[in-house]
């Protein structure tokens, strides 16, 4: 069998396919595409709900609003993350900065699970519905994960795990999100705890599948 | 009294007073000489993902000892060493579009390298553990011509043509053509009707998925 060509010789054949390419938008431009998206189905659902259930929550608890936003800001940088992780040569640090913004979110969450644990008069919501707010973050979440892996495929993720969990947690956040523009007016302990397992139930398969589909290539 | 001076994102840094010395000159030039040729190579790379052929020749030939460096850091024996210069050579090319012209193209290429080293480990580290080293294995090895011996080259030889069958078809042609048939690269571009370059590519390919076949490296 041939040895492997000498270095020349594919230096002048890979100069013979030098097509002109499309260059990959920066990180920061994907990010606004991203963010876009995630806009877009915020826009239906309010359309859908109106915008008073949610205005209501967060006049009564601010916290609540607080979470929501943290939530939001939390998909937008943890996206942001995973584009510039996947672009050769990028700084492993960006894995960091959906760090403050998940702080803020964990911190209200939780704060908001203690107060309802406390006050026991805030209007409860049962087990059925806790379930229902877990299938709507898990199900959100396949798609936008779906997107968003077909966005990173595009770069060349040399850190595939990481810009995987990355990926979940945009998703998984942005759900979280959206789902604040229909939840019921207070949440119980459970609910919030439900939450909280969606969340790490898609963190944990993008994870697991999302590292073998971003392998490089 | 060193003057307190704002520059660069990192915000302040002290700007100390600097004694002129020839070697600190000499090491100002080398310095000065490495940031030309590494705006050099980024600007020949811009121009090569915009179709220019010269610019694209230059910076891949202008890459090789680059790649060469990063994989001696990152552990790769010489003898080894332009094997990871042509996976990364071909991997920059499939995902050339990746590089922003107004970034360090040295810094793309480095990471590129340094995973493709970080793989040619990996899987030579596989080898090496399945191979044994036995200095009296070749005093103890039976004959060449024993029953055993050419029933697992029988063996060998149709795994390697059920692998060829196997290759996509622009790849099996070229081995076909090129390392079965012996053909040069003219006569088989002649009969195949592609250009010599994508022949020595797709050769290149199917040999590289003919050994992760056959040796089981990936």
């Amino acid at each position: 069998m041939s040895e492997p060509l000498p270095i020349d010789s594919l230096i002048k054949s890979l100069g013979a396919q030098a097509a002109p390419v499309r260059r990959l938008l920066s990180p920061g431009r994907r990010t606004v595409g991203w963010t876009m998206a995630v806009l877009t189905i915020a826009a239906y659902l309010l359309w859908r709900h109106g915008m008073g259930n949610m205005m209501q929550r967060w006049e009564i608890a601010p916290l609540v609003c607080c979470a929501d936003v943290s939530a939001f800001f939390t998909c937008i940088a943890a996206g942001w993350a995973a584009f510039a992780l996947s672009v050769p040569g990028r700084s492993n640090a960006w894995v960091w900065l959906p760090l403050p913004t998940l702080l803020v979110w964990m911190a209200a969450s939780g704060w908001g699970c203690l107060r309802a644990l406390i006050a026991p008069n805030a209007e409860a919501v049962g087990f059925p519905q806790s379930a229902d707010c877990l299938v709507f973050i898990v199900a959100l979440s396949v798609p936008l994960s779906v997107l968003l892996v077909l966005l990173v495929r595009r770069a060349y993720p040399l850190r595939p795990v990481q810009a995987a969990i990355m990926i979940g947690l945009a998703s998984a956040s942005a759900s979280a999100a959206l789902l604040g523009i229909f939840h019921p007016i207070d949440s119980a302990a459970s609910d919030l705890a439900m939450h909280a397992i969606a969340v790490l139930i898609v963190i944990g398969v993008n994870a697991a599948m999302g590292g073998r589909l971003l392998q490089p290539r | 009294m060193p003057g307190l001076t704002t520059a660069g994102t990192m915000g302040l840094y002290i700007d100390f007073p600097r004694r002129a010395s020839p070697s600190s000159h000499v090491s100002d030039d080398i310095h000065s000489s490495q940031e030309q040729a590494s705006q050099r190579r980024s600007a020949w790379m811009a121009a090569a993902q915009d179709g220019d052929r010269q610019a694209y020749e230059k910076v891949l030939a202008d890459s090789v000892g680059l790649i060469r460096s990063v994989a001696r850091r990152q552990g790769v024996a010489i003898d080894s060493l332009d094997d990871v210069v042509q996976e990364t050579l071909l991997t920059v090319h499939r995902v050339r579009h990746t590089y922003d012209p107004s970034r360090s193209y040295d810094a793309w290429l480095a990471a590129i390298a340094a995973r493709r080293a970080i793989d040619h480990l990996r899987s030579h580290g596989r080898h090496g553990a399945r191979e044994v080293s036995d200095e009296f294995a070749l005093d103890m090895h039976p004959d060449v011509g024993d029953a055993t011996t050419q029933t697992e080259r029988a063996q060998e030889a149709a795994r390697l043509r059920q692998a060829v069958s196997e290759l996509p078809p622009g790849q099996r042609e070229a081995v076909e053509q090129l390392s079965l048939k012996e053909q040069s690269l003219a006569e088989a571009a002649e009969e195949t009707g592609r250009n010599t370059g994508a022949l020595k590519v797709n050769l290149h390919r199917a040999l590289k998925t003919l050994r992760q076949r056959l040796h089981g490296d990936s």
